[in-house]
């Protein structure tokens, strides 16, 4: 099967490369990025903010039962719209640090578009941060479910 | 307690990937490899005891000698933590484009 997202991690560069087209037209593709309302359903987290315009920035928040468990925030450098994105992103208490995110919206064909996010950050260190962050939760969430298991035994 | 070493701090520095780039083509011991680095002999002593602490080098006793290997199984340990990250934002991207495309049909 072909992989739809791609992740270019060169070694020794500080840089990630993400792309992925979509079967969506490019319209479409830029709103989901630039409507809070629209973030919300697809990142699963909560808009507090989003001013989307040049010199602009954005926060965003997740609770679970109750609890913030996830915080970030950034400032939009640029908006072009259906174009490009340039903005910073950075994860409230976590050793990633903050990034700088280049987005660039293209259109394919009519129907589908194609989405390329150039993310760098502080250090190759840093970088290595932010790819262990979702083996880690995985690891985590296979402990709690063996928690879980072990409890629900007794 | 020393904390264990990170296979990740163990690449971030450039002599290091060297030495790995170097071993991954033939076994060499201590000398052989410290004579293709300007380096002073012990840095790269010490940069050979990192790489194995972490596992990506392996140590073999050849009579007199200790030769180092490059073990390619750590090395593909790193390339499977890319993996969770990208079917990650695989699965963020499905649920955009399923997003968009219930609110075109609206």
């Amino acid at each position: 099967m072909v992989q739809k997202t791609k992740i270019k991690a060169e070694e020794g560069k500080q840089e990630l490369i993400i792309t992925r087209e979509f079967d969506l037209p490019l319209d479409l593709l830029f709103k989901a990025y630039t409507e809070a309302e629209l973030i919300e359903q697809w990142m699963g987290t909560k808009v507090i903010k989003l001013e989307n315009k040049n010199h602009g920035s954005y926060q965003f928040e997740t609770s679970y039962n109750g609890n913030v468990v996830f915080k970030a925030n950034g400032t939009i450098h640029e908006v072009l719209h259906n174009k490009k994105i340039t903005r910073t992103f950075e994860i409230e208490n976590m050793p990633i640090g903050v990034q700088l995110e280049f987005l660039e919206f293209e259109k394919l064909t009519e129907n589908t578009s194609k989405l390329t996010i150039q993310i760098i950050y502080k250090s190759e260190k840093h970088r290595a941060e932010q790819l262990k962050l979702p083996f880690a939760n995985g690891l985590n969430m296979a402990h709690n479910r063996l928690q879980e298991i072990l409890i629900n035994s007794k | 307690m020393e904390l264990r070493r990170d296979v990740f701090q163990a690449i971030a520095d450039p002599t290091r990937r060297a030495i790995l780039l170097l071993l991954a083509s033939q076994s060499l011991t201590a000398g052989a490899i410290a004579s293709n680095f300007d380096t002073a002999r012990p840095t790269v002593s010490k940069h050979l005891q990192i790489l194995t602490e972490c596992e990506l080098l392996k140590q073999e006793q050849q009579g007199r000698e200790i030769y180092y290997h490059f073990n390619p199984n750590k090395m593909k340990e790193i390339a499977d933590y890319i993996e969770p990250f990208r079917q990650m934002w695989d699965i963020k991207f499905n649920k955009l484009e399923a997003v968009m495309k219930k609110y075109k049909n609206k």
